[in-house]
């Protein structure tokens, strides 16, 4: 009689591997599970209470209007068209504000660094209000109390170009390009060119031999210089309408709501209290011998900080410059409260209420929400690979 | 920022709701009876029609419907609970069953009654939208607002009547709009725009808020037909909208048949057959609402009929001294008209 053959193996209860395949799959049965619920649920709800549901109300007509739209958009645009105003709307002000909140915050974590008593305390202090104050108060504090209280239209504060300021907004003059203006846009086109080639030329060249070559200067001549000849060459083909009071308002120009300006001031001001500490906090993740290392080799301040300080700092301060950026895309949906038309107010309000359709259009807004950031998140994680210091 | 939030709770709640689902079986009277008390969508605070008091009681046109209705099928006008409601998120809340009734000055428009999964019911205001401005305007005609920003509340029709009426007229104007009544109220008074949009009736609500209620006017011109009606689901739930419909009918029938909260107990004497029939001496008319035979009777007693409610909230006994106009009685030359109770 011989043994039984050995088969290595216990029973498949006791194999880890197994029991974890066979975990996974009850997770995910429960989660389809609940996600086939939800779905089930849902339209059954709706069909016993006779809401339609679908997205054919999208091409139906508005019938409302909405003041700032980036294209042409009129009451009789669809539903469809005013979600895209609002969309557009909430990526102006949120594109707008990650670059004014990152120039403003790393001007203030760098000025709280400062060896300057005063300049530093400062900058401490305006982090300090800013971050600890709710964003929602700021905003209603920018618009009930700083653009509220300008005067009304009839005397409006002449602001310098012809600029006029009210209560009703800021209304700049707008420019009307006549024949030949393309010409000025190609200049400006070729000086942006010009510039970018001339500084990847500069640092090849510095690498190569050490030579600096003023990259600011060039560049800056260039994109006024350039422009400027081809303007005078056309025999100046742009004039400007100025804004000028007329009727009940202001008319002429482009209109800067103060809805616009008290969201991207809030906004900016907000997320720039972040910012700096997050550039505070990545400068100081520098080593002190870096700073030491530029010193003894004679390295003026400035240089030492743009060329050895914030390239390394950097590595430590986009992740979190991530989240802040985020935060602030999401947080222009704070706009509802005073009226700015971006995708909240436009989309999840009003068209909400005039087309009923709750669970199409939340879901809708939700999916925008999430593909915006996951879209600037990939962005900023791209750039981070890219600036992450490659071990050797 | 609430509304949205009541929004996406209702979207939520009508996503996840299992035992919900299984409740609204029964109809919405059972439900009501069962819970002992109604879910009534009210106003977030507009005077005369729905607003809370520092105390949290309510009181307004719209807000004794909602007690009519309650006194019917309770005989308790105070068993109510009033959900107030933004703009945006009244037809979500009666949808997904947050509340059992809307009375909350809605418009009632085809395009709401056919889409929305509500049904309306009973008009228990006539409206029409009109314009405020500030005297040192010196506009007195709607049609001078050539240029003007108009401040109106987001999701109403009156946004899309204002969009209407500059379009028929071919005047160019920019809207500004809030997501609640107050702020754009105090958008207005702030000067950020030069007129004020909404319901007539909201427009005198409203201009008794303002620091300088002599500062501002109401132009003449009324730009549309704004039935404000109540509504309720529209899920075939017939019994349920009788009883809404006829809470309103019983209310103008007792006014015409000269019937008040002050002589409803010499009126239980009566021997005009049609009292006799409203207040249930006579015939079972009740029970074909699934209530008792007295059930305008309780309305009558507790809430009065439809004149006393309407001097009392906006009328004469009001700061608001709306005069009945177009909502007077058929028989006055208005346009409240109800069915006879027989």
């Amino acid at each position: 009689m011989q043994p039984a053959p050995e088969t290595g193996k216990a029973s498949l209860l006791y194999d880890p591997k197994i029991r974890g395949y066979v975990y996974q799959a009850l997770l995910i049965g429960i989660v389809i599970y609940f996600g086939y619920q939800m779905v089930s649920n849902v339209s059954e709800n709706l069909a016993r209470q006779r809401i339609p549901f679908g997205l054919d109300f999208w091409d139906s007509q508005a019938g409302f209007d909405i003041n700032q739209a980036l294209f042409p958009y009129t009451a009789q645009s669809t539903y469809g068209e005013a979600f895209w105003v609002g969309l557009l709307n909430t990526l102006l002000v949120a594109a707008i504000g990650i670059v004014f909140a990152t120039i403003l915050g790393f001007l203030v974590g760098i000025a709280r660094l400062s060896k300057n008593w005063i300049v530093a305390k400062a900058a401490m202090v305006y982090v300090e209000v800013i971050r600890n104050l709710p964003l929602l108060l700021q905003l209603l504090f920018w618009y009930k109390a700083v653009l509220e209280p300008l005067p009304r239209p009839r005397e409006s504060i002449s602001l310098v170009g012809g600029a006029l300021l009210n209560n009703r907004g800021l209304y700049v003059p707008e420019p009307v390009f006549g024949p030949g203006a393309g010409l000025i846009g190609a200049a400006f086109l070729l000086a942006v060119f010009g510039s970018i080639a001339f500084y990847m030329w500069a640092k090849q060249q510095q690498a190569a031999t050490g030579r600096i070559y003023p990259i600011g200067l060039v560049s800056l001549g260039a994109l006024v210089g350039l422009p400027l000849v081809a303007f005078l060459a056309t025999g100046g083909p742009i004039s400007f309408n100025y804004p000028a009071l007329g009727g009940l308002n202001v008319r002429g120009g482009i209109t800067v709501y103060p809805e616009f300006i008290a969201l991207l001031l809030g906004l900016t001001t907000y997320t720039a209290g972040f910012i700096a500490e997050v550039v505070r906090a990545g400068i100081l993740a520098v080593s002190k011998g870096q700073w030491e290392a530029a010193d003894s080799l004679g390295l003026p301040y400035g240089r030492t900080l743009n060329n050895v300080v914030v390239p390394q700092a950097l590595r430590v301060i986009i992740p979190p410059l991530t989240s802040n950026y985020l935060n602030l895309t999401k947080n222009s949906s704070l706009a509802v409260v005073i009226g700015y038309p971006d995708l909240a107010q436009v989309f999840l309000g009003t068209v909400l209420n005039q087309t009923g359709r709750a669970i199409e259009i939340v879901g809708i807004t939700m999916g925008v929400y999430l593909t915006i950031s996951l879209l600037t998140s990939a962005f900023m994680n791209y750039y981070n690979k890219r600036m992450a210091l490659v071990e050797r | 920022m609430k509304s949205i939030m009541t929004g996406l709770v209702a979207g939520a709640a009508l996503a996840l709701t299992v035992t919900a689902a299984s409740a609204q079986q029964g109809s919405t009277l059972a439900q009501v009876k069962q819970r002992g008390v109604l879910n009534c969508g009210a106003n977030t605070g507009l005077a005369g029609f729905g607003v809370p008091d520092a105390q949290g009681n309510w009181s307004g046109l719209d807000v004794d419907y909602c007690r009519a209705v309650a006194a019917a099928i309770f005989d308790d006008p105070t068993k109510v609970r009033f959900v107030p409601l933004t703009a945006q998120a009244r037809f979500t809340a009666l949808q997904s069953g947050e509340v059992d009734i809307l009375v909350r000055n809605s418009t009632w428009t085809m395009t709401r009654d056919t889409t929305l999964g509500i049904t309306f019911v009973a008009t228990n205001y006539y409206d029409g939208q009109g314009f405020m401005v500030r005297k040192s305007l010196g506009v007195t005609s709607a049609l001078k607002l050539e240029g003007a920003q108009v401040c109106t509340q987001q999701g109403t029709t009156t946004e899309l009547n204002l969009a209407d009426f500059f379009r028929k007229n071919n005047l160019k104007y920019t809207p500004v709009t809030f997501a609640t009544a107050d702020e754009t109220r105090s958008a207005y008074e702030a000067g950020r725009c030069d007129a004020f949009t909404t319901d007539a009736s909201g427009l005198y609500s409203e201009r008794l808020k303002l620091s300088k209620v002599d500062d501002h006017i109401i132009l003449p011109e009324v730009i549309s037909k704004e039935p404000l009606a109540s509504a309720v689901r529209a899920n075939g739930d017939t019994q349920w909208a009788n009883i809404v419909k006829w809470t309103h009918y019983a209310m103008l029938n007792a006014e015409e048949l000269g019937v008040s909260r002050a002589n409803i107990a010499q009126s239980m004497q009566s021997t005009n057959p049609e009292i006799r029939r409203l207040l249930g001496v006579e015939a079972k008319l009740g029970e074909g609402l699934g209530l008792t035979n007295d059930w305008a009777a309780r309305i009558i007693r507790h809430v009065g009929n439809y004149s006393e409610s309407f001097e009392r909230n906006i009328g004469a006994g009001s700061p608001l001294k709306i005069s009945r106009s177009v909502n007077a009685l058929w028989s006055n030359g208005g346009l409240q008209y109800a069915p006879p109770i027989r």
